[in-house]
């Protein structure tokens, strides 16, 4: 710039003097025995008390019960309370004790120090770099190139157990996202309860969480014991559960939704198709089904659509029939797969 | 026996006798009747058709401007509901809405809100007695149906699963309530009597589904009562409730005012320093 030499040339150093640090001011604690033996007193109080409240907190965890039937003190649980304030006491008391010591007696004049040079000096730099180049020169791994090329093949193999053992944690999913156990004629009874449903129990309005026959203890496998427990049960409920719901037919805008139902029971996945939440929260007046987790709503008057909410399918649908007895049971297995999208859906 | 037969016997041909015989006869049908029929109506408790019509009197009162005269609905200029048709709710309907003191609403709102019930139980049982004379609906429940004292630890852990599957999702799993779209929620429901809880289940009040006996059964709502009103005698940890929503609130709580507090006390130990414009006494 032109006017660059207009510029008055900055000072080399110090602008303005240094000021210095101020004079050092005393404590009361410095100047004063008598406040000097308080503030020892103070402190040596509060790392007693914390001692004592410690004593506590052993005594308040063999005198009050927990379990089945707790000591209580002001309606409160009384181990929790007391083990919580003894313990959180004492270690606050600590604390006062050594801000207090750190504030009140140790010294407290300024002082400066200057910072070095976080890099170390030009020799010790040489040095290392030469000791390194030495390690290179007499292992020979330059040279040797067998040594060198087995020794890669050796690291690589290594590779080998990691895969296996990475590939033992289980077969590939397969297929098994596309289906759930629901298969044609497949009572849908009620959770937990495992009772069957006609449509007569059902009113306008209701809602029943239910689940494939199947779950049911009373359903043994080949070996007589029940065939759904455990982490097998929780894998399968995890895409099986569904919920009935009941509307004016009148109300149903799909039709396709309505024909696979029975006079309005429409029977849809519990399972939120955004992150696979269980979903019931079902509003009888506005048929709209609202998840927990994320606000996703679904309309089920309208083949459970997107009305809301981050989730990106429409809740499948499980179509319903009556079975010879006059039960609710699946017509078939879902026709697309439940819970959230995922890669291979596209 | 012979005696008495002969005499009457003797009287057969009297020309009262045919009136006798017709008149014994009414009356052994009339009495017959009187022993059985009434007494199956006594079995169902209908009420008397003056508790009706007070039912009636105290409904055109309070719920008529609303629910219309005959409880036939009343619907606004656009056709939405102004104040729904009670045909068919039932009794039970009633003695929830009005026990809770949701109805009378207040005014016109999202949804009606518990407040202090306006009729005492007389009137309140008036006022079923007249929905459910208009159309079948859920009778009020008797009170075996939610008798929660017998319950043993197994069914009351019962009713806690039928509780996490069905009621959980809206009212938490303290039943601390929650909330729903376009600013409506789920009540908290562990200061309602078993009753009630046993009537919303029945009812669906507002936008909560029904939960009929036929699949719900009368035992697994009382089961469910039962954990409910179970888990509300066990004692707090703490003191503070938090909405019952565990750890988040928990987490915001200790991260808020917990660290929120420990930092406002280390900004206070900082800020406070006592000096002294003495000079320290050398060799005192």
């Amino acid at each position: 710039m032109s006017d660059n030499h207009e510029l008055e040339p900055l000072p080399q150093a110090e602008p303005i003097a240094n000021p210095g640090l101020p004079p050092h001011q005393p404590r009361p604690t410095d100047v004063d025995p008598a406040a000097e033996r308080r503030a020892e007193r103070q402190v040596s109080a509060f790392f007693l008390l914390a001692a004592l409240l410690s004593l506590g907190f052993g005594f308040a965890y063999f005198t009050t019960d927990v379990g089945d039937h707790p000591t209580t003190f002001l309606g409160l649980g009384a181990s929790t309370l007391f083990l919580g304030l003894t313990l959180g006491l004492a270690l606050l008391c600590l604390g006062i004790g050594a801000i207090q010591w750190a504030r009140k007696l140790m010294a407290d004049e300024e002082i400066v120090e200057y910072r070095h040079s976080a890099s170390s000096s030009e020799e010790d730099r040489e040095e290392a770099i030469a000791a390194f180049q030495t390690g290179v020169e007499e292992s020979g791994i330059g040279r040797r190139s067998l040594v060198r090329n087995s020794l890669l093949v050796g690291l690589g193999a290594l590779g080998i157990p990691a895969i296996v053992s990475l590939r033992d944690l289980g077969p590939l999913p397969g297929n098994k996202l596309y289906h759930t156990v629901w298969k044609p004629d497949m009572l849908v009874v009620q959770d937990v309860g495992f009772n069957k449903i006609k449509p007569a129990d059902i009113v306008v309005g209701q809602l029943v969480n239910a689940e494939p026959e199947v779950f049911s203890p009373e359903n043994k496998g080949p070996d007589g014991e029940p065939e759904y427990t455990g982490t097998k049960l929780l894998d399968a409920t995890a895409k099986a559960a569904v919920i009935l719901v009941r509307m004016d037919p009148n109300d149903i805008k799909d039709k396709k939704s309505a024909n696979w139902g029975i006079d309005g029971i429409l029977c849809f996945s519990k399972i939120c198709t955004h992150v696979g939440c269980p979903i019931s929260l079902w509003e009888h007046e506005t048929h709209h089904l609202l998840c927990p987790c994320h606000q996703s709503t679904f309309d089920l008057a309208d083949g459970g659509k997107v009305v809301f909410g981050p989730a990106a399918r429409a809740l499948p649908q499980l179509p319903i029939k009556l079975n010879d007895d006059g039960y609710i049971v699946a017509q078939s297995d879902f026709h697309e797969p439940v819970g959230p999208s995922f890669w291979e859906r596209g | 026996m012979r005696l008495l037969s002969e005499k009457i016997s003797q009287k057969r041909r009297s020309r009262f006798a045919g009136p006798v015989v017709l008149l014994i006869g009414l009356l052994l049908t009339g009495g017959l009747y009187a022993a059985f029929a009434p007494a199956n109506a006594d079995n169902n408790s209908g009420p008397s058709a003056d508790e009706v019509a007070k039912g009636r009197a105290l409904f055109q009162v309070g719920c008529a401007s609303c629910h219309g005269a005959n409880a036939e609905g009343i619907l606004t200029k656009r056709g939405n509901n102004y104040g729904p048709s009670l045909v068919g709710v039932g009794a039970a309907a009633v003695h929830f809405q009005v026990s809770t003191g949701r109805m009378p609403m207040a005014q016109a709102g999202t949804q009606a809100l518990r407040k202090k019930p306006v009729y005492n139980d007389e009137e309140i049982s008036q006022l079923a007695a007249f929905v459910q004379s208009l159309g079948p609906g859920p009778a009020i429940p008797s009170e075996s149906d939610y008798d929660i004292s017998n319950l043993s630890a197994e069914e009351i852990a019962e009713g806690g699963e039928f509780f996490r599957t069905n009621c959980t999702a809206c009212h938490n799993f303290a039943g601390h309530g929650g909330a729903m779209p376009n600013g409506r929620f789920a009540p908290k429901i562990y200061n309602d009597t078993p009753q009630q809880i046993f009537e919303a289940m029945l009812t669906g009040p507002q936008q909560m589904p029904i939960f009929s006996n036929e699949v719900l059964s009368a035992k697994d709502k009382a089961e469910i009562i039962g954990y409910v009103k179970n888990l509300n005698k066990q004692p707090q940890y703490g003191g503070f409730g938090l909405g019952g929503l565990g750890p988040v609130a928990e987490g915001t709580f200790a991260w808020l005012v917990g660290i929120g507090g420990l930092v406002i006390v280390a900004i206070w130990i900082a800020a406070h320093s006592t000096r002294s414009s003495k000079k320290k006494k050398v060799d005192a």
